[in-house]
């Protein structure tokens, strides 16, 4: 008969400490799982206010009998150094993982097991989950719009055109590559202008003209962001040269524009460009809404980016200037050549940040009546026939604007790594 | 050389001065054949709307101004709660993402990059007609603390009744204003004489100590008022007494912080990370405990790292709280931008005035945060 100090853990039992620790973990978990999902507690003969905390106190018990240091054993090892180094990491692990199962298992009844995925109406979703039977019906208008189903292949023909082209410079041979920066700064936004000019809107060439109104959804959020997105690199980098510029009025117009900019939300930026904007333009002009829009988010995003820039004009040592202009550069050679290509590179995950930023601004233009994605959703939740469905709309554009900005601050993670040079 | 310097600038002017000019030509046509004088005189004018909340005393009596102040008000609410609840959050987050623990770490990471990539008005429009909206009705609401009921109309708490409220706060202010000098001269008595109070507690009594006084000697008294339920109709219930938050506030707080929670959080993991490793081990090696080190070493250098970009978090969360307007939570861009420009037709004046306020804050923010930023900047000796 071996004497075990049963409150020391130690290598010498380390089997009957494992299987008591694991007995009280699975113990408390059990409990835990019993009392939330299946209101039976096991635990009711104890006071009730230690009763609700037994799931933390068996768990407890079980890591720290668990809590063996190198113990041989390399899963264990991790196990005790990530996260059971002391009781009271325990503690929190055992509550995070308490917290897990407590959020997940009706999240996954919500979203899987309760849902309903068949039927074409609302009368089909009897289950207490979700009804995604709604966004099958309703995902034509969360991705088009109110533009009409006939001409819907327009809009498709146009964003598989300008993505071909946009991937086209991956492909492009190495000796065009050094008019790569032409090509995306110009030549891509005009061949995009005129596609949407003349395929989305249409009015030519046989096409029904569809009016701006009617673009809404998915396709409209890209419409936005594309082009803002575009136009508000070029403006913001003048904007941080002007800034840093030597030259007063140039850099006070550019500190003013700037800081103005940065001052007030976007929202009011949206309602200046679609009430106030057409006092200030001579009777009888009219500039449609969709254009105001992007220009404005385009100006609004430009002096972010120019902050973001100017960040990484300060950031370059001034022996870079000195060098250049000793080789006779003059202030555009310097700059193109020189200043920008790295002071960009230093910045890139700021200008990520702001391109995100826009990105998950777009559905502020609701303001001014247009419909994007968030947009539609309003306009579908109030549809009488398919009231009381607003969750399904959120958690559906939630996802959805998550892929993207989550995939774009992945790409722009890596496109950091891959112009990390070392200085 | 000379030609070269002029040019740019000579351009510049032009372009800004036929810019502004076109534009200013245009709007007093514009505005001559509709008829509109340009003026702020429409501010003094009846409003004859009435805000859903208010913090001053308003109806529709009162005026444009009166109007203007409330949403003010409301927008400077807003954004004090949420600058309030995204720090608290924020740095919970952010130390966390540094726990040696990895659950904890993991779960404070998959918050930051699920709360990030979702767009604000989204999270609001999800937490306004989706989350609140599955909130009981006021009758069948449960007690939540003993005295709160969270209902689908919103939150009730019950209210502080004050009586003297003012010899309170003045006796509060005095407190402060020891507390300030009594530190002064503490520190001055350290660096002098060497002697250490202690400081942290003799404060504490003095601010919890000389305001309860007042309760004894200055005729102070507080108490509550709860909210009671009352039947208006047959099916319609309401509560009585206490405060009440409507669910707008909630949702647009609670949005806000939790948005902006996670760039805060990321700014105080770089700054934590950016205090080198030897600060922490040098100052473990002179004996102090992990609670000193971060108290006393690592905070005091991270602060300065983490407050720049802070700062600036806290004007995005001012100029975001703009987005009240979406779920009709009667802030400035609401109130005065909204239902003032739809009655008075001025778009210019009110568009410019909504404008000019929203950058004066962020102008005063900013330079208080610049203030704070040069007091705990290193002293170079």
């Amino acid at each position: 008969m071996i004497k075990v100090n049963i409150l020391k853990p130690n290598k010498n039992n380390l089997s009957l400490f494992l299987v008591l620790g694991g007995l009280f973990f699975t113990l408390g978990i059990i409990d835990f799982y019993l009392n939330n999902f299946l209101e039976k507690n096991i635990t009711s003969f104890l006071p009730g206010f230690i009763s609700f905390f037994t799931p933390l106190i068996f768990g407890m018990i079980g890591l720290y009998f668990i809590r063996i240091e190198f113990s041989g054993i390399k899963l264990l090892d991790d196990l005790n150094k990530n996260i059971n180094t002391n009781n009271f990491n325990a503690a929190l692990s055992i509550t995070i993982i308490i917290l897990i199962i407590f959020s997940a298992v009706p999240l996954l009844n919500w979203f899987i097991l309760d849902a309903n995925f068949t039927g074409e109406t609302k009368e089909a979703c009897t289950g207490s989950g979700a009804c995604w039977v709604y966004i099958k019906i309703w995902l034509n208008r969360f991705i088009y719009g109110m533009y009409p189903n006939a001409e819907q292949w327009r809009v498709n023909l146009t964003f598989a055109i300008v993505l071909a082209f946009a991937s086209a410079g991956y492909f492009m041979p190495l000796k065009f590559k050094k008019y790569l920066t032409f090509y995306y700064a110009l030549l891509l936004p005009i061949i995009s202008f005129l596609l949407i000019y003349y395929l989305i809107s249409g009015g030519d060439f046989g096409l029904v003209w569809v009016e701006t109104g009617a673009w809404g959804g998915l396709s409209l959020t890209f419409i936005v962001s594309f082009f803002s997105l575009i136009f508000c690199f070029p403006i913001g980098m003048m904007l941080a040269l002007g800034r840093g510029s030597d030259l007063p009025t140039v850099k006070y117009s550019s500190v003013a524009f700037i800081e103005f900019w940065r001052g007030v939300p976007l929202i009011t930026v949206l309602f200046m460009s679609s009430v106030m904007f057409p006092m200030f333009l001579p009777d009888g002009t009219y500039i449609d809404k969709l254009i105001r829009v992007i220009v404005a988010i385009t100006l609004f995003e430009a002096a972010y980016t120019a902050e973001v820039i100017r960040g990484g004009l300060q950031a370059l040592p001034r022996g870079q200037y000195d060098a250049a202009k000793s080789l006779g550069m003059g202030y555009w050679k310097l700059h193109l050549l020189v200043i920008l290509p790295q002071a960009l590179k230093l910045v890139i995950p700021g200008i990520a940040n702001t391109f995100l930023a826009l990105v998950k601004d777009t559905p502020l233009i609701f303001v001014v009546g247009l419909l994007e994605l968030v947009g539609m959703l309003n306009l579908a939740k109030t549809n009488p026939k398919w009231l009381g469905f607003s969750m399904e709309g959120y958690v559906f554009a939630g996802i959805i604007f998550w892929i993207i900005c989550y995939s774009m601050s992945r790409y722009s993670q890596n496109l950091e790594l891959k112009y990390k040079t070392d200085r | 050389m000379k030609l070269k310097k002029i040019l740019p600038q000579v351009l510049t002017l032009l372009f800004i001065v036929l810019l502004f000019g076109f534009f200013t030509m245009n709007a007093q046509e514009n505005m001559d054949t509709r008829g509109i004088e340009f003026g702020f005189g429409f501010l003094k004018q009846e409003a004859s709307f009435d805000i859903q909340f208010s913090l001053i005393d308003y109806d529709g009596s009162h005026s444009y101004a009166r109007a203007y102040l409330v949403g003010l008000l409301n927008t400077l609410l807003v954004s004090f709660i949420g600058i309030i609840l995204c720090t608290i959050l924020g740095t919970i987050i952010g130390v966390a993402r540094l726990s040696p623990n990895y659950l904890i770490r993991k779960t404070a990471s998959f918050y930051i990059e699920f709360f990030r990539n979702i767009p604000l008005l989204l999270q609001i429009f999800f937490w306004y007609f989706a989350a609140l909206r599955a909130l009981p009705m006021p009758e069948d609401a449960p007690l939540l603390l003993g005295s709160s009921f969270m209902t689908i109309k919103g939150l009730y708490t019950p209210a502080p009744v004050w009586i003297n409220l003012d010899v309170f706060m003045i006796t509060l202010v005095i407190a402060l204003i020891i507390i300030f000098f009594f530190n002064k001269y503490a520190k001055k008595k350290q660096e002098e004489e060497g002697v250490q109070y202690p400081k942290f507690f003799i404060s504490l009594v003095i601010f919890i100590g000389l305001p309860s006084l007042t309760f004894l000697v200055g005729g102070v008294d507080l108490s509550f008022s709860y909210p009671e339920l009352k039947q208006l109709a047959k099916t319609a219930f309401t509560y009585e007494g206490g405060m009440g938050i409507p669910p707008e506030l909630i949702a647009l707080t609670l949005a806000l912080a939790l948005y902006t929670a996670t760039f805060i959080a990321e700014n105080v993991r770089a700054g934590i990370q950016g205090v080198g490793r030897g600060q922490h081990e040098a100052a473990a090696s002179i004996g102090l405990t992990p609670g000193q080190v971060l108290k006393l070493v690592v905070m005091p250098q991270a602060l300065r790292i983490i407050i720049p970009p802070t700062t600036n978090q806290y004007l995005n969360l001012t100029k975001n709280s703009s987005l009240a307007a979406a779920i009709a939570y009667p802030d400035l861009v609401l109130v005065f931008a909204g239902t003032a420009m739809m009655q008075t037709g001025r778009a210019i004046e009110i568009v410019a005035i909504t404008m000019a306020t929203y950058l004066t804050i962020s102008l005063i923010i900013s330079s208080f945060m610049n203030w704070y930023n040069k007091r705990i900047a290193i002293k170079e000796k």
